[in-house]
This record gives structure tokens, C-alpha cells and sequence, in this order.
């Protein structure tokens, strides 16, 4: 598959944290062509497996890509205007001026608009705007609105992704589309690859608001080892250097107790081996991931995380390098085809290396 | 209707290339003289059919946009730059750019939500202080691809959404659109100068010359103005509103508007069933201000479509709003006299 058109439909696509259907039906489409069978939840979470070779029984590896974005809710209709607040964490800074589309009866283009600066004291002009001075404008007069939308509707975000310079790719929702993209990638190399473990390739849903398909997903699966795969945060203006990573230089493999350190182990040696350039990532607690909601699922269960560098993560111009979408794509598919049935199936195997 | 292409081209004040470009393709066949002057400003006469010496209106909408100007380069490959015009650093915040000539694809990032101090939560960056990315990875890399000086504006494109239209630079390429409209009519008695102006946003710069070039006995300008109609505390009357017809200024920051030429747009519209509105006196300012006060005097009107969200990457108006502007200044010119 070519990534451009993949990522751009996945980025383009809607699915906000709990109302994830048109994402879901997109990714079932994509993963249903390199996987054995194709399900879904009861939260809505897309499990899509595909067997190993060899005796049953196989070990089981899940690979979680959460599917879910931030985006808007209706909280109120005032002449025709759309009050709105947050699902997730989204960034009210970056709001005046954006373009969304309101899921109502149908999907509305709208965007986001305020009073005219001019109007404000000058003492609140370079602060960003409250819930309650943000406006959705559909454009339409108010008896339409009343018909066509209710308190509670979605609102996403609509924005062209855009390809820049130097590989880099610019849209809404890379976070996490771009690591989705990064598992179909990866489902499709390995359905040309011979590998012993079962792999669960899950697109889970609302990690926004609390991990909760990871939660749910896992359970379900009670898989031997789990991978996570996300976004973290690329090198840019205004953020240090030691809690980013660069564009372009491959994806990063987390360290830290999140982490199994078996797992670190195998994902760098994976890396090495195929001479994929990857960073490693130091996070000394919550990884803010779906890795932490899985690592505790059950009795525990061995878990690790892959991340691709984004940057303005939250903002409707996320930027990733697509030659680190493509390398994520290639260190996961070959972590699964190196897979010994005995790798972590020993008590012993827990021993943090060296520190 | 020429909204919709006018909307979607790049000019940014002082490099109004690419509109003025669409207009001239617009006008050839339909009025008599055409040129552009030492600033930039395009200048057209539809001669009128009435005897010598024949008085003449000007009618005046600024082809500019507010936008940015590149004016130097991050160590990695961003591009740092200023206001042109009256941008608000707000609406730079996560918007897609397109920068220069070739309209390279660029966007305005911040700091990561999650990375943000307390304190910083509710601060908008200066503009100073934001990038734009176009892929570059080097200075050098971006020098190659971005000359200092070169322009940028919104990446965005105009879309109907029923009754009302989105898109950039409504101000003033709606009062552009409108103009075009009025000067492929029929001639008039008079002799009809129609100016594309430069520079307004950054003061008022090409109407001023244009003006004295063409010494008119009167002038309308023709704007994109500022609607404020959406909901507030306070029950204060709002600036415009869409869907209420055209606005006709009674007094801006700019300029007093002149009593007779007031009363013709009123009579007129009253006359033929358009609703006007009047635009919240003291609030903004448009090439009127530099006209009425060129040479000995000009008597002056500024007739506006409603937009709202004006200076952001979308603004808004209502195409019932702009159809009417167009019917009363047709209306108003057939009933001008001197």
C-alpha cells in the first residue's frame, strides 16, 4: 500500500473518543486484507488477528493503535450559534479559525468562531479565548440549526492534510491515525513473512479520554505480550531537547517501568538487526499511552511501546516524517517474525539489565 | 460572480499580483481604458454616454489581504515572520500557510497542550515567537526555498454552505466582487472609475494616489466589514449582522460620510425593498478615509458586505447580503447625479 493515500484518508477520516464508527469501518476495510479474521467489541475496539504457523497452541502478541481523536461536543444552541467543550485533550489556544464539521443529523461543515478582537479590552487580547466566548458557525439560519443539530452532537475537526518538504506530513489526527497507518503497514508486510506467534493487530478505542478500549481490549485478549503503538512528542520550537525526539530519525522504543525490559531488549536488537534507525525513549512514569492501561490488565502482562516523533501533537497541523511511519512499520513487523515460542515463557525472564 | 476565485488567490499588501491578474481577465472587454499605477493600484474608466464635460464617480474596492511576511529563518529549517496588516496572533496559531509565489505548504504549530506551564495555558504566543514549517531541515534548506520579504497567507478555500460562503480575505475581495459586477453593466451618463486598490491594510496607501489621480466628484467604497452578531452578555446593538442586507457606514474611525450621498443609498433602497443596515458607528476604517480628504475634498459613501470572522483564515458572509449590495449600487449610480 502507499502511505500517502493511507495516512491521508485515515487523517481525514472522523472518529472521536466514543463515536468512532467511521474510522472503525475504514481501518476493518484496510486490516481485513492482511488479517485471518476481523472483529469487534463491545467498546468498539477493532481486533483483527493473524495466526501464526506451527502447533497449536501459539503465544499471543497484541499490537494496540488507539483510532480515537480529540474533537468538540455541543453543550448548547444559542441563535443558531454552537456552544462547545472538549473531548479530550483538546487545545482551546488553537481554536478561532479552525474548520470542523458538526455530526448532526448530517454532517454540517462549520467553523470555529468568536466575537471580533476589537470588541475585547485590550488586556485580554493575547489570552486565549474561554469555552464560553467559542462559537461554531455552521452558516445556516437558526430554525435549520435547531432541526439539524442537538446537544450532545460530535464536532471534529476538518482539515486537508497537507505533504511539506523532507518527507514531512502535515493533518489532523496523526495522533494516532499515523501509528494506525504504521499497523496496517505492518499487518501487510508480515502477510508475506513466516512467524510462529499469534498477532492481534487491535485499533482501540477511546484512549483520549481514559484508555479505556486498551483496558477493555486487553482483558479480552489476555495476550502473552502486548505492544503499544503511539505518538510522542518531535523536536520543535519552545520544547526541550531531552523530552523530544527528532523528525526523520526513526521511530522511539520506551524505556522505564512502563516497560518490560525483555521486551526494550528485543525491540532495539530488532532494530539493530535490520538496521532500522530508531531513538530510545526514557519516560520515568506514565507513558500517557495505551501501554500503561495494558501493562496492569489481568495478573500484569509484558508490555512494550513504539512511538513516532509528532509534532504540535493536539493541534489540527500534527506533522510526522512519513520515513518514520514506514521504519515503526518495519521494526514491528520483524519484532513479530524473530518471536521465539519461548521468548518471555520463563518466571526468570524479568531482570532489568545493568541499573 | 467572481467571489469564489478572488478568494482562493494570494495578495498580501504590496503583491496584489495574483488578483489583479483575475480582475483585468474579468473587465477587458467591458470598460474603456485600464492601467496600472506606480503603486500597483488598477485603474479602469467605463466612459460615460452623456456630453462633455462629464462628471465622474469612483468606485473603490482594495484588492489586498491582510497576511505575513517571511523576514527570517530558525536554525532548523522554520521560517520566522511578521504581520502584514492587522493579524491577530490568535487565529496563527495551528493554521496551514501558503508561502510565496509558488505557494509552498506550511503550518503554524505551538508547544504541545502537555507541555505547557499553568501560566501558559492561557497565553497566546506572540507572533514573534511562532514558526512556520514548511519541511525544511536546515536554514539553508529553507533559504533555498524562501526568499526574506516573500508573502504568506491562509491555506484556504472558499465553500458555499447553503446561504452563506467561507473563505479568506472576504475583505475586501466580496467588495472586489461586487465592483466587477457594477462595471460590467451597462455605461452610465457619467464617467464610472473603478479602482482596485493596494495597500489599504497597511494604511490606506493606494487609494490615496488613486484619488488624486482621478480627481472623482464623488466615491463609494465598496468593503468586506465586520459582523458582530453573534451571541454576547450585554444587548448592545450588533456592528452588522448577516442576513440584514448591505451596511452603509454613517462614521467609522476613517471618515464622516457624506449627507447627500447617505440619502441616495437610503432612498434608494427604501425605494426598491432592500434592507440596509447601518454599520456600528466608530468601528473600523476603509479607502474612504484617505479619499474623502484628497485634493480640495471628495464626497464619500462606504457601502459593505456583512462578514463575520473577518482577518482569520475563515471568514463568513451571507450571498443574499452580497447580491443586494450589488442591486443598490446599481440602483444608487443610475440615480447619482452631481
Amino acid at each position: 500500500m502507499d502511505t500517502v493515500p493511507l495516512l491521508k484518508q485515515l487523517s481525514e477520516t472522523p472518529g472521536i473518543s466514543g463515536y468512532e464508527q467511521a474510522i472503525r469501518d475504514l481501518v476493518r476495510d484496510s486490516l481485513a486484507r492482511f488479517a485471518d479474521e476481523v472483529r469487534e467489541d463491545k467498546l468498539g475496539n477493532l481486533i483483527a488477528l493473524k495466526r501464526g504457523e506451527g502447533e497449536p497452541p501459539h503465544r499471543r502478541l497484541m499490537l494496540a493503535a488507539h483510532m480515537d481523536e480529540i474533537g468538540l461536543i455541543v453543550s448548547g444552541i444559542e441563535k443558531g450559534f454552537l456552544r462547545i467543550t472538549p473531548v479530550g485533550g483538546t487545545d482551546r489556544r488553537l481554536l478561532w479559525g479552525q474548520k470542523v464539521t458538526v455530526h448532526g443529523r448530517r454532517d454540517l461543515p462549520g467553523i470555529v468562531g468568536s466575537r471580533p478582537p476589537h470588541v475585547l479590552p485590550p488586556d485580554q487580547r493575547d489570552k486565549a479565548l474561554p469555552w464560553e466566548e467559542l462559537f461554531v458557525d455552521v452558516g445556516l439560519p437558526p430554525e435549520e440549526v435547531e432541526k439539524l443539530v442537538r446537544v450532545g452532537d460530535l464536532i471534529s475537526f476538518r482539515q486537508e492534510a497537507l505533504e511539506l518538504k523532507g518527507d514531512l506530513f502535515s493533518g489532523k489526527a496523526l495522533d494516532n491515525r499515523a501509528s494506525v497507518a504504521a499497523l496496517i503497514l505492518a499487518l501487510e508486510a508480515l502477510s508475506s513473512m513466516r512467524h510462529r506467534w499469534d498477532v492481534y493487530a487491535v485499533a482501540t478505542v477511546q484512549e483520549e479520554v481514559g484508555l479505556f478500549g486498551a483496558m477493555t481490549s486487553a482483558y479480552g485478549l489476555a495476550p502473552d505480550a502486548a505492544i503499544a503503538v503511539d505518538v510522542t512528542f518531535g523536536r520543535q520550537n519552545g520544547v526541550p531537547e531531552e523530552e523530544s525526539f527528532a523528525l526523520g530519525k526513526g521511530p522511539t522504543i520506551a524505556y522505564g517501568p512502563n516497560i518490560h525490559p525483555r521486551l526494550f531488549e528485543e525491540l532495539e536488537a530488532t532494530a539493530k538487526a535490520l538496521e532500522v534507525p530508531y531513538q530510545v525513549e526514557p519516560i520515568p512514569g506514565r507513558s500517557g499511552t495505551d501501554a500503561w492501561a495494558i501493562q496492569v490488565s489481568r495478573e500484569g502482562i509484558p508490555t512494550g511501546l513504539v512511538s513516532i516523533p509528532l509534532r504540535y501533537m493536539h493541534s489540527p497541523v500534527e506533522t510526522v516524517n512519513l520515513k518514520d511511519l514506514e521504519r515503526t512499520a518495519r521494526l514491528l513487523a520483524g519484532f513479530v517474525a524473530r518471536l521465539e515460542p519461548d521468548f518471555l515463557a520463563s518466571d526468570e525472564d524479568f531482570q532489568t539489565s545493568g541499573a | 460572480m467572481y467571489l469564489e476565485p478572488l478568494s482562493n488567490a494570494v495578495g498580501v499588501s504590496g503583491a496584489e499580483d495574483e488578483v489583479r491578474r483575475i480582475i483585468r481577465d474579468a473587465l477587458g472587454d467591458h470598460v474603456d481604458e485600464m492601467r496600472e499605477d506606480a503603486l500597483g493600484n488598477l485603474l479602469v474608466l467605463k466612459r460615460g454616454t452623456g456630453p462633455e464635460p462629464r462628471p465622474r464617480v469612483m468606485l473603490a474596492a482594495h484588492m489586498d489581504e491582510v497576511g505575513m511576511m517571511v523576514v527570517g529563518y530558525t536554525g532548523d529549517g522554520g521560517l520566522k515572520f511578521r504581520a502584514v496588516g492587522g493579524l491577530d496572533a490568535r487565529v496563527l496559531a495551528g493554521a496551514q500557510v501558503q508561502v510565496g509565489p509558488d505557494h509552498i505548504p506550511g503550518v503554524i504549530g505551538l508547544k504541545p497542550i502537555h507541555l505547557l506551564e499553568r501560566d501558559e495555558r492561557e497565553r497566546i504566543p506572540k507572533i514573534e515567537s511562532l514558526v512556520i514549517e514548511i519541511g525544511a531541515s536546515s536554514k539553508d534548506e529553507a533559504k533555498k526555498a524562501v526568499r526574506l520579504g516573500e508573502r504568506a497567507t491562509f491555506l484556504t478555500r472558499y465553500q458555499e454552505l447553503g446561504p452563506t460562503a467561507t473563505g479568506k480575505a472576504f475583505d475586501d475581495r466580496a467588495g472586489c466582487a461586487v465592483l466587477i459586477e457594477l462595471l460590467q453593466g451597462e455605461p452610465l451618463p457619467f464617467d464610472l472609475y473603478g479602482a482596485f486598490t493596494v495597500q489599504e491594510e497597511v494604511g490606506l496607501r493606494g487609494a490615496r494616489v488613486a484619488a488624486y489621480a482621478i480627481e472623482p466628484d464623488a466615491a463609494f467604497v465598496l468593503e468586506g466589514t465586520i459582523a458582530d452578531d453573534l451571541p454576547r452578555k450585554e444587548d448592545v446593538s450588533p456592528t452588522t449582522a448577516l442576513g440584514k442586507g448591505p451596511a452603509i457606514t454613517v462614521m467609522d474611525r476613517s471618515f464622516i460620510a457624506d449627507k447627500r450621498l447617505l440619502r441616495l443609498l437610503f432612498n434608494t433602497a427604501e425605494a426598491l425593498g432592500i434592507p440596509t443596515q447601518i454599520k456600528q458607528p466608530g468601528i473600523g476604517g476603509t479607502d474612504a478615509g484617505a479619499i474623502h480628504i484628497t485634493r480640495e475634498g471628495v464626497p464619500s459613501a462606504a457601502v459593505s458586505v456583512p462578514c463575520r470572522y473577518i482577518h482569520s483564515p475563515v471568514a463568513m458572509l451571507n450571498l443574499t447580503d452580497l447580491q443586494q449590495t450589488i442591486q443598490l449600487m446599481r440602483a444608487a449610480l443610475e440615480k447619482w447625479t452631481p
